[in-house]
């Protein structure tokens, strides 16, 4: 566990990144989270799919792995990578402010 | 007037579920129906044995029905759709069940069309599955023949069937080419969209020490976009490459297709939408839901849905009688991993404690996360506790659907 400051505000980040506690998030951190994992540029593309985890975790405690996502957000995993390059899952949960999601074993 | 009690899918989980309840209720209390796309129900488990020359499909094979005790109907169609509200199945034929308690054991199925390029060329070529029988088969044929070079072994996402099958397929591939005397011709690659091995810590370390042993390398976060025959590559979509001569590739992974066209029933993937502790559908208090049907956030394992079935029938019974559930099951799993030259690991787990080093089920019991002589010798004998014990819904001794903690290292 890691104090880190975006935006000035501290929050608490686990071991590989994300949130620990997905109350300290809003909004407004998501531009300094973007840029800390390499996206300078957010589109309304990048908005709503970062909204779209943040209600799945909401409603369901995690958020959707990569596939699902490409089936109920409306952009294939193509297109999600494009957004994400490093990986939509991760990289839009940790902007999402939400846990990692959970790889199903 | 006897209840009606309506089973999807005559596999491990529908088959151990309509033989326990058909023991507890009488045929003047409950009318039990199952209803399969086939009559035949393979053991899974043997699967994996199969592109080595260890065991024949044909083998794994019995007739389901015979599986079923007296007293339980029998219906070989498919499920069009489950009317949620007017709690009846509709079958392909037109004919419907009403229920008033329906199990949905359907499993699930490997999609690999989803995945670009893999059913293309070179599908059944060189690239192959073993998560069904033809595919195990012509994979045993193409074992036999092959001469060197590369071989990948591939997860193409999660969730999927028995997640340590894939690393078990390594180490019998390592093994398989050294008995064969070339194994130096021979480059194996696991490649994962998970971060490790594995996804549980104790677990993924002793398994990726194993895998490194074995010299076998691990590619990791490989989400597989595209297999490209021709050019023998996989292809991931942040664009890095595998080169292969032979791929494995264990396909992406749904539930059943009735599910996604039963309004509220699954989730994004047609996985029934669970409660973790009863196994009540979360769309209807009349629904339930055992073994890779389910999404639950527990192994999609035979294992598991023996250790449901024992909650999942008490809850059943309790819902007919209008008392409240037993909310106890806690994703207990248990599997053996096969690690070739006769010798196997035991893992043993649940949804809040990961695998670790031990023994199982008590201080006396098989050595866990450890290799074995006994432990493989546990995994060949299962295959009879299977058809003679488990399916027909007794009890085996010791073996509890609650995961025990006595034998375990669990600091």
């Amino acid at each position: 566990m890691t104090t880190t400051t975006f935006a000035d505000r501290q929050v608490e980040l686990t071991d590989d990144g994300f949130f620990a506690d997905p109350s300290q998030w809003s909004e407004d951190l998501v531009p300094a989270l973007a840029a800390a994992d390499g996206i300078d540029e957010l589109t309304d593309d990048h908005w709503t799919v970062i909204r779209f985890m943040r209600k799945e975790y909401l409603e369901n405690g995690t958020g959707p792995n990569v596939r699902a996502h490409g089936k109920t957000s409306g952009y294939t995993e193509k297109q999600l990578y494009k957004l994400f390059p490093k990986g939509p899952a991760k990289v839009a949960a940790r902007l999402a402010g939400i846990s990692k999601p959970r790889g199903c074993i | 007037m006897p209840r009606n009690i309506v089973i999807l899918g005559g596999g491990t989980g529908g088959t151990l579920t309509a033989n326990r309840l058909r023991k507890h209720f009488k045929p003047s209390d409950a009318v039990i129906s199952v209803v399969d796309k086939n009559r035949y129900h393979i053991y899974q488990p043997g699967l994996l044995f199969v592109p080595f020359g260890l065991a024949y499909a044909d083998d794994l094979i019995r007739p389901r029905e015979r599986q079923f005790k007296k007293g339980i109907d029998f219906y070989e169609s498919e499920v069009d759709h489950v009317d949620i509200e007017g709690r009846k199945v509709f079958l392909d034929d037109g004919r419907a069940l009403a229920y008033d308690a329906l199990i949905i054991a359907t499993g699930a199925r490997i999609v690999p069309e989803e995945t670009e390029g893999l059913t293309g060329d070179g599908w059944m070529e060189k690239m192959f599955t073993f998560y069904d029988a033809p595919g195990a088969t012509a994979l045993a044929r193409a074992y036999n023949e092959f001469e060197g070079g590369r071989i990948v072994v591939n997860v193409a996402d999660m969730p999927i069937k028995c997640p340590v099958a894939p690393l078990e397929f390594c180490f019998l591939t390592d093994w398989y080419f050294q008995e064969k005397g070339i194994r130096d011709k021979v480059e194996i690659t696991y490649v994962t969209p998970l971060d490790n091995a594995f996804t549980k810590p104790r677990a993924a370390s002793a398994l990726a020490g194993l895998l490194d042993e074995k010299g076998v390398k691990l590619v990791t976060e490989f989400n597989t976009g595209e297999v490209d025959g021709p050019g023998g590559r996989l292809i991931s979509y942040d664009e890095r490459e595998v080169p292969f001569d032979l791929a494995v590739v264990i396909p992406v992974h749904s539930g059943a297709e009735f599910v996604g066209r039963s309004e509220g029933l699954g989730d994004a993937l047609d996985f029934v939408e669970t409660d973790k502790h009863t196994l009540q559908s979360k769309a209807s208090p009349a629904i339930f839901a055992i073994g890779d049907a389910a999404n639950l956030p527990a192994s999609k394992a035979g294992s598991v849905s023996h250790f449901e079935g024992e909650i999942l029938v008490e809850n059943v019974i309790r819902f007919l009688a209008d008392k409240e559930l037993d909310a106890s099951f806690d994703g207990h799993a248990n599997c053996f991993i096969e690690t070739g030259f006769s010798k196997a690991l035991l893992i043993d787990f649940n949804y809040n404690q990961e695998p670790v080093e031990g023994h199982y089920p008590t201080k006396v019991g098989m050595p866990l996360l450890k290799e074995s002589r006994l432990n493989h010798l546990g995994k060949l004998m299962f295959q009879w506790f299977y058809w003679h014990s488990l399916l027909p819904g007794r009890d085996i001794p010791g073996i509890n659907p609650d995961m025990p903690t006595s034998g375990k290292h669990l600091n």
